[in-house]
């Protein structure tokens, strides 16, 4: 070899000098837990339907949320929305309007005629749901998407359980419910209605059922004992919330007095001013904040003119005369009788207090355990009999319908894994109990200031004169605009950011879009420079093995 | 479907899957030209490695790849070229620590003289070699409007030799050669020289400040300058973890906090007059942007020198008001 004068060395790239064994840290991209599919109890993995609808790509969005929800529709209006309560994004500007979008998409499908997907192959087994509610409906599906074949029985006329009973129209008008679940049942899910089943055991024997689930929800409501005169008109939360939903209007008076502080007792308060009622009365034993009402319920029902009269019982009802007794807080928030009475008057008490389920058709199944008025049941909600599963309000929950419908999706695993005599953990251990990805994991000098899109209301002078639904959608421009407001906590959105500020050239774009980066460990010297850049926290450092 | 403005991450990322490609950075090219190659020596999370690339993927971009650059002796140079290695996938130059502009002059003429006016000439060094040892070369480059874009990558002292203080360096900043002790610890205030206002001075066609923080701004900047014939000057911070003492992977953090503090103001001029600046989205104090650096950890020590932390908050607020940092956008 002819070298000039003192040189040894051929020249070559500095592509030889791998940099990678300089590192002690490796950077390692992740897909954390984001807060949203965290907090909600269907399971819905929301960044993952989110990201699929920024780039206006709905339909596979649709198809993303109905893999764990088949009621995107329904849920984006009566969903109390755990998921924007949790959403990193309120504490930047205000959280994103899932459930918004998910009623966008709802609607979307409703619009095109999207279809759910296919069931899979046969495998034979027979599963008899009982109870058609939102708990019954969501196990049916999952069941049939499973490839069993699938009995749904309900007492009733009509499918839908609270969620066609128990909510208002001008929350969720019924051709959307009677869409979504005529969609459902498209799928091969046979559904018997006006079939009460009256003993269970011999209902599952006759029909060669391999598994049950009970989905009769808690269809009976509270009684509190009132003195109450012959004239007294004192009704039922359930059965004017189940009448008005048929279509009846029932005069209850100028003044109505609604005892009970839930979303049940908001819903019959605004119900009554839709009906005619000048006054609303909504009388609470505990404080406004005790009162387990959802806020958006609260709020709403404020502003439709429903007054509230907190620490209150009513202790006697004569004619149209009312005697509340005031209530007073121990220190632990307890309430506690005064002996300070005070008079009101209302035409009509209605009582929402709560709902019992009935136990005379669980009295039927030896062996089932029934404790503190619900049904008892283990992690993977299967009862104390084998093959036998409870959901919903039937079973121990915070009971709404979102609460059903995730106890549907886990019932119709855990039955799945049982009856393929699988280990049920494995199945039920799906939503993880990993920590949710949390604000200071974000990077949000990245993120543009972009305050919540607001939903069109009613106006609310229209509001309590019919039953027209009070919430809006959004247009596309407004949904599309929401979507993008995610912050994708934990999970890759393809921003390019960690491409860019390698000062190694380590990271490797293989495409466009989340996930298409590859990090290459022979240059990567473990600064940590894309870990620190990147928005959503979706890349960690990790130590090196010694 | 119409257009929908994007709101995820607005303008600030290096690119994103919903922006027009001719929106994203050039950084977010999969073709980008990786002018400095993997393999190179720079410090882990090195602000200058990443500021070359920036500068010159963005300048070949530019350029359609007709384009030589020449280097001032400096970190970028050592790490670069360790005799047999070469990191640059460009055509590169290296003479003196002294000379980069007067050897980037000669290298237009040249190009002149061979007719090939459309080959571009970019020189570069590290605050040292330009603002101390090749100023005299630089200023000669400026008078003479030479055809030479000169990027200066400032990260404020001599940092591959051991850290010794530079004419860029800070107030207060302890180096090698200004160690924290006495009553004036560090870097003393009223010496150094702000060598973007200086090029201004020389009334050049265009001047700009620039950080590794902001990289479409950075991308534009190039874009400009290389749009322009004539002396050009660019002034890039680039934090140093290694000089500055802080974490690997803090070097965008705290260029951003430079930016964001008024410490260092960005902004373009034209023939000597300021053209336009980046404005300061949410000033901070710039406490926050001297509490991460070790070189500043004299200023916090004990009961901390809340004296000299409000000078160098002076200085912040007359950079503020000289260039109009908190003024909407322009």
């Amino acid at each position: 070899m002819d070298k000039p004068f003192a040189i040894t060395l051929d020249v070559r790239t500095s592509l030889a000098n791998h940099t990678g064994t300089w590192r002690t840290e490796r950077p390692v991209y992740v897909d954390g837990v984001p807060p949203c599919s965290h907090a909600c109890p269907a399971g819905e993995q929301v960044q993952q339907w989110l990201y699929q609808a920024e780039d206006g790509g709905y339909e596979s969005a649709w198809r993303r949320l109905v893999e764990d929800n088949p009621f995107p529709a329904v849920m984006g209006r009566i969903c109390y929305h755990p998921c924007e309560s949790a959403c990193n994004r309120g504490q930047l500007d205000s959280a994103v309007g899932i459930n918004s979008v998910e009623r966008f998409l709802g609607d979307q499908a409703i619009a095109e005629g999207w279809t759910l997907p296919e069931p899979a192959a046969s495998t034979g087994k027979r599963v008899l749901v009982v109870g058609a509610g939102p708990c019954g409906l969501s196990a049916a599906y999952h069941l049939r998407r499973l490839g069993h074949a699938v009995e749904i029985r309900d007492a009733g006329e009509q499918a839908g359980g609270m969620m066609r009973h128990g909510i208002p129209t001008f929350r969720l008008p019924r051709d959307v419910l009677d869409l979504e679940i005529a969609r459902l049942l498209d799928l091969g899910v046979t559904l018997r209605l006006n079939t009460r089943v009256d003993d269970l055991q011999q209902a599952m024997c006759e029909g060669a059922f391999d598994a049950a689930l009970l989905a009769m929800g808690a269809p009976l409501s509270k009684r509190a004992y009132i003195p109450a005169g012959q004239s007294a008109r004192i009704l039922d939360a359930l059965a004017v919330l189940g009448d008005v939903a048929e279509g009846a209007r029932p005069q209850l008076g100028r003044t109505v007095i609604v005892y009970g502080g839930g979303n049940t007792a908001m819903d019959v308060a605004r119900t009554a001013r839709r009906l005619g009622a000048d006054e609303a009365i909504v009388v609470y034993r505990r404080t406004q904040e005790q009162m387990p009402a959802d806020a958006s319920e609260l709020e709403e029902a404020i502003a439709e003119g429903v007054r509230l009269h907190w620490l209150r019982t009513i202790t006697q009802v004569t004619g149209t005369k009312l005697t509340v007794e005031k209530m007073r807080l121990d220190d632990e928030g307890r309430p506690h009788p005064t002996g300070e009475f005070e008079e009101l008057t209302g035409d009509a008490v209605v009582l929402a207090l709560g709902q019992d389920v009935d136990r005379e058709v669980l009295q039927t199944l030896p062996g089932l355990v029934v404790e503190d008025g619900v049904v008892e049941v283990g992690p993977d909600l299967m009862t104390s009999v084998p093959g036998v599963f409870a959901g919903g309000d039937l079973a121990p929950s915070t009971r709404s319908a979102t609460v059903a419908i995730g106890h549907g999706k886990n019932a119709a695993h855990s039955i799945d894994a049982w009856l393929r005599n699988r280990s049920v953990e494995r199945v039920v251990a799906e939503p993880v109990d990993e920590e949710p990805v949390g604000y200071e994991r974000l990077n949000t000098w990245y993120f543009s200031d972009a305050p919540h899109a607001v939903r069109p209301r009613l106006e609310l002078a229209r509001r309590t004169a019919d039953f027209t639904e009070v919430v809006g959608g959004l247009d596309e421009q407004t949904a599309l605009y929401e979507a993008r407001r995610c912050l994708s906590c934990g999970n890759c959105f393809g921003c390019d950011n960690c491409y860019g500020v390698c000062p190694d050239n380590a990271v490797k774009k293989l495409g466009d879009g989340a996930n298409s980066y590859e990090i290459d460990y022979d240059y990567c010297k473990g600064c940590g420079l894309c870990v620190s850049e990147c928005p959503a926290g979706a890349i960690v450092l990790v130590p090196e093995d010694k | 479907m119409t257009a929908v403005k994007f709101y995820q991450v607005g303008s600030r990322a290096v690119g994103n899957r919903l922006l027009d490609p001719a929106h994203r950075t050039r950084q977010a090219d999969p073709q980008r030209r990786n002018a400095l190659n993997s393999g190179h020596r720079a410090c882990q999370g090195c602000g200058e490695a990443l500021a070359a690339r920036y500068v010159l993927d963005t300048a070949v971009d530019a350029t359609g790849g007709r384009l030589v650059t020449v280097n001032a002796t400096g970190c970028l140079e050592v790490f670069s070229t360790p005799y047999p290695e070469s990191s640059w996938q460009i055509p590169w130059l290296h003479s003196l620590f002294a000379n980069a502009a007067s050897v980037a002059s000669g290298v237009v003429a040249a190009l002149r003289a061979t007719g090939r006016p459309d080959v571009r000439v970019l020189a570069q060094g590290g605050d040292g070699g330009t603002v101390d040892i090749g100023f005299a070369c630089l200023s000669g480059m400026f008078e003479r409007n030479d055809d030479v874009l000169y990027v200066c990558y400032d990260n404020g002292g001599y940092m591959n030799t051991g850290v010794q203080r530079s004419g860029a360096t800070p107030p207060a900043a302890r180096t090698a050669t200004t160690e924290a002790v006495g009553t004036e610890p560090g870097n003393p205030f009223g010496v150094g020289k702000d060598a973007a206002r200086i090029a201004m001075a020389h009334d050049i066609p265009y001047v700009a400040t620039a950080t590794v923080a902001e990289l479409h701004d950075l991308e534009a900047k190039v874009r400009t300058a290389m749009s322009i014939r004539g002396a050009r000057y660019l002034h890039v911070l680039v934090p140093c973890p290694l000089g500055w003492g802080t974490g690997t992977a803090e070097t965008v953090k705290l260029a951003r906090l430079a930016q964001l503090s008024a410490l260092f103001p960005v902004y373009e001029a034209r023939h000597g007059t300021v053209s336009s600046v980046l404005p300061i989205r949410e000033q901070v104090p710039v406490e926050e942007y001297l509490r991460p650096q070790k070189r500043f950890a004299h200023l916090f020590a004990g009961d901390g020198r809340p004296d000299v932390i409000a000078k160098l908050q002076e200085i912040a607020d007359r950079n503020v008001a000289r260039y109009g940092l908190l003024s909407e956008e322009h």
